[in-house]
Formats: structure tokens, C-alpha cells, sequence
């Protein structure tokens, strides 16, 4: 990856053009084009309800929820908001916030 | 050493001397005779280059652009409808920011099918994010070619140099070609930081969001103001070894003119003719030449024309529905900065002749008139 990522005063990892080749150019990785601000609906799994059943680990289409210490996390660098998870929660573990109104 | 030669020669010989490593071309009047006295040079061991044959334009810029990723030194050459068929790889050169050098010989575009000279092909490309230079002699074509592989591999943009077809392309001038071994102190071999390899594989022009597309434009728009001073410093570096100056803009008589040419090409040297026996008869008039149209330079005309009353832009071109290209940019120079008033001429479309007493007539028309025209159709028959 050539694109550097720095940390603002919120600790969100940012980049800027000081962090970048001249040319669109990387190690042939895509992780650094973060889809994050696609996203108009934020998911918040409630870990209270949730039973752990990686129903929305499976129906992730992104992949954007992962497995962390056996239980669903969800990437915020990558979730675009679809909300399948929330809608295949059987629990409805899963809260819906609207981003950057 | 001193030799007599076309305009189209002096182009292949520029890219000789540059010590060019890979040409790529496709035949189209009037350049031809550049890439076929290039495969000549090639053949005759006098340039160690890779002389690629393709099928299109497109691909001429598109093995370019291979080329020069791997770090190799690219150059291709052509005219109006191919220098249109390249268009989409010639955004791709500049986003990439591939220091490709080419040469364009002005010719308008078809239909009605023409070969003659007319400045709509290359203008056409002006937002592609290359640099954009007008040659006016086949010196100036010859030594511009050395100058900007130097300015484009340190800012990392391609250069798009343009000249009059027939008025320069065929016609046979004395052109002083500087030794080989003086452009290799001048221009030391490409090595770029970034560059495809297998040792170090890298994905180029790969998907990048929103996130980080604007970042690389920004850089892009630095790279070009960086530029306005690395052609100044390069052209002096050029002129300790030649004694030539190239400049973005070539003031002529400017500092006490009432009125001032703005002029390109081939039309700003008949200008050059035409100020003098204007001066002759007691008229001060001046020819502002711009020699670079990116990037703009914006500053260098505004202290060209600061002391002068009224402006004259003569278009070998035309924005139908608008006006004259060089006009429109002008005016865009000039507002929020002066209230000098522009006259905008189109003279020459098509490869019609421009004349010394044509640019007199353009002079006393200007002189004459109280009020701005935003363009005069000098010489259309109605």
C-alpha cells in the first residue's frame, strides 16, 4: 500500500494528499479505498440481544462483519449501510442510526 | 551543427536527441513524415529505441503508456482525427501522470475532410491535464521536445506540442541541433520513483473512491503550477547550452504598445512581420506570442499587456457557439484583473493563409473600432 494513513483528533484514520503517490498506484491491495462514506444508514448490533448466530456474519454482502473474539463486529471502514443484517437479525439485535444528517 | 530540414523533422530529431526508448505510431498526413524519418533513424542504429507498430492512434498512446510506466522514455506523434481517436488515452496518460512526450501536427478536423492547418484538433484536448505547447518555427519544435521530457519527468505530466501543418510540418527551414553529448548533460535518463516491476509488483490506475480521487486531482493542479516555473528554469538551463530562451508567453515590441497581438503558432511569427511595418508607419503596436496554453500563463500575460489600451486575439480556431479558443482564455485572464478591452479575430481556420496585410487590416480595424467585439469572422465569404 502507498497511501499512508494518518489519525485526527477523533483517532478516525484519514489520508490526505500529503499521504499519497502522485498517480493512483498501490501494492495491488484495495483495502485502502475505504467505502465507508457510501453509507447513509449506520447498523449497531446490541450486544445484549445478540445470541451470537452469525446469521448477519453470513448475509454480509460487503464482507463487512467480522468474527472478533467469537462475536460479530461489525467494520465501520467498509460497512455501507445496505441493512441486510438488521433485516436477517432474528433477534433484532440490530439498530439502525442515519449517518451525518 | 547546422541543418536544413522540415518541421516534421525537426520533431524526430528532437525525439533522437531526447534519447527516446520507445516510439509508438500510426500514419496520418501531415505527421507521418515524423515516425517514418523516426523507424529510418531506428534502423540506421543512430537511436537504440523500440520502434512499435500498431494498428490505431489509440493504441499508439496506449503503448506509450505501458511504456512509460515501466520507466521507459515514450514518444508518439499524429494529427487531428487520430489525435482525436487518442483522446481517451490521453486523459489516461495525464491522470497517470506519465511524462510522455508527443507531437501533434495541427490539421483541422473532418469533415469536410481537410489536411491543412487549423489548431481545433489539439485544443480539443486542452482539459485532458497535459501540457500544451504551440511551437511557431521548426527550431522551436526541435529544442521544445528536448526541453519537456526535462519539465515532464519532474512534474509528471505528459506534454502535448503542437504545429502548424504545411505552414511548418513540410516546410524546410535551417534548424541548429544542438550535440548529443550537450542535451545528455541537459537531460539525464528517466528514472522514476514509481514504476511497473516485476521485482516489486504495484497495480497502476486501480479503482480509487471518492475518498481519494479529489487528493489526486489536487496534486495534479500542483503539478502544473509547479510546472510555470520549471519551464521558465529549464528553458535557462537550455538557453546556457544553446543560447535559445523558450518562455510560456514571447512579448515582441510589448512595453510601450498601444495595441497588442495575442497570437499562436505560426500566425505569431507573420505577426512579428506585420508589428514592424506597422511600426514603420508610426503605429505601436506589440505581439504577445503564447508559446504554452498549459499550463496557463496567466501572470506573465497580465505584465505583458498591463501598459497597452486595447487588445487584438487572432483564433486559428474556433468553440462554435462560443468563439475564438485563445480569445475566451484571455478574457477569463483579464477579468477581475484589468479592464483592457479584447477584440477577438478567427483568421486562417482550415489552413487559409494569414497574410502581413492581413493582420494590418486587422490592426487598423481595431484601432478604428470604439467598442469590443467578442469575434470578427475576418475574411469568411458570405
Amino acid at each position: 500500500m502507498l497511501i499512508k494513513f494518518r489519525t485526527d483528533k477523533k483517532g478516525v484514520k484519514i489520508s490526505g494528499a500529503k499521504d499519497m503517490p502522485p498517480m493512483p498506484a498501490s501494492l495491488g491491495l484495495m483495502n485502502w479505498n475505504k467505502t465507508s462514506s457510501w453509507r447513509n444508514l449506520k447498523p449497531i448490533i446490541d450486544y445484549e440481544k445478540c445470541i451470537d448466530c452469525f446469521i448477519c456474519w453470513k448475509f454480509c454482502p460487503e464482507p463487512a462483519i467480522k468474527i472478533v473474539d467469537e462475536r460479530p463486529v461489525i467494520d465501520y471502514d467498509f460497512c455501507k449501510g445496505c441493512m441486510l443484517c438488521a433485516e436477517e437479525c432474528p433477534k433484532d439485535a440490530i439498530a439502525t442510526e442515519v449517518e451525518g444528517k | 551543427m547546422k541543418k536544413t530540414m522540415i518541421g516534421n523533422h525537426a520533431a524526430s530529431w528532437g525525439a533522437q536527441l531526447s534519447r527516446v526508448q520507445v516510439i509508438a505510431a500510426y500514419p496520418i498526413t501531415p505527421q507521418t513524415l515524423i515516425v517514418e524519418k523516426l523507424s529510418e533513424i531506428v534502423a540506421d542504429g543512430e537511436l537504440d529505441a523500440k520502434f512499435i507498430k500498431v494498428e490505431s492512434e489509440h493504441s499508439a498512446m496506449s503503448a506509450c503508456i505501458g511504456a512509460s510506466a515501466t520507466g521507459a522514455r515514450a514518444y508518439t506523434a499524429t494529427s487531428a482525427q487520430g489525435l482525436a481517436l487518442m483522446h481517451e488515452m490521453l486523459h489516461w496518460a495525464a491522470l497517470a501522470r506519465l511524462p510522455i512526450v508527443m507531437t501533434n501536427v495541427n490539421r483541422a478536423m473532418a469533415p469536410g475532410w481537410s489536411i491543412w492547418a487549423d489548431q481545433n484538433d489539439s485544443l480539443s484536448q486542452r482539459d485532458t491535464g497535459m501540457m500544451h505547447i504551440f511551437a511557431s518555427s521548426s527550431q522551436d519544435i526541435l529544442d521544445s521536445t528536448i526541453i519537456s521530457y526535462k519539465v515532464s519527468e519532474q512534474v509528471l505530466l505528459p506534454t502535448l506540442i503542437s504545429f502548424d501543418a504545411f505552414f511548418l510540418s513540410h516546410t524546410m527551414e535551417v534548424v541548429d541541433m544542438p550535440p548529443i553529448t550537450d542535451v545528455d548533460k541537459f537531460l539525464p535518463p528517466y528514472n522514476p520513483e514509481y514504476k511497473l516491476d516485476v521485482n516489486n509488483p504495484r497495480s497502476f490506475g486501480a479503482l480509487t473512491s471518492e475518498e481519494h480521487y479529489y487528493e489526486f486531482r489536487y496534486k495534479m493542479q500542483n503539478a502544473m503550477d509547479d510546472a510555470v516555473g520549471l519551464i521558465k528554469k529549464e528553458g535557462r538551463e537550455f538557453e546556457k547550452l544553446t543560447g535559445r530562451y523558450y518562455d510560456l508567453v514571447h512579448s515582441y515590441k510589448c512595453e510601450d504598445a498601444d495595441l497588442i497581438f495575442v497570437t499562436s503558432g505560426t500566425i505569431a511569427e507573420t505577426t512579428n512581420v506585420a508589428v514592424d511595418e506597422l511600426r514603420k508607419d508610426g503605429k505601436k503596436v506589440g505581439n504577445l506570442k503564447i508559446r504554452v496554453i498549459r499550463p496557463y500563463p496567466k501572470q506573465d500575460i497580465l505584465k505583458a499587456v498591463k501598459n497597452c489600451s486595447k487588445i487584438a486575439v487572432i483564433d486559428r480556431n474556433i468553440s462554435c457557439g462560443y468563439h475564438g479558443i485563445f480569445a475566451q482564455e484571455l478574457k477569463g485572464a483579464l477579468y477581475n484583473e484589468s479592464d483592457i478591452p479584447v477584440w477577438g479575430y478567427l483568421a486562417g481556420i482550415g489552413g487559409r493563409d494569414v497574410k502581413v496585410d492581413d493582420i494590418k487590416e486587422i490592426a487598423d480595424e481595431t484601432f478604428k473600432s470604439k467598442k469590443p467585439v467578442d469575434m470578427i469572422m475576418k475574411g469568411v465569404k458570405i
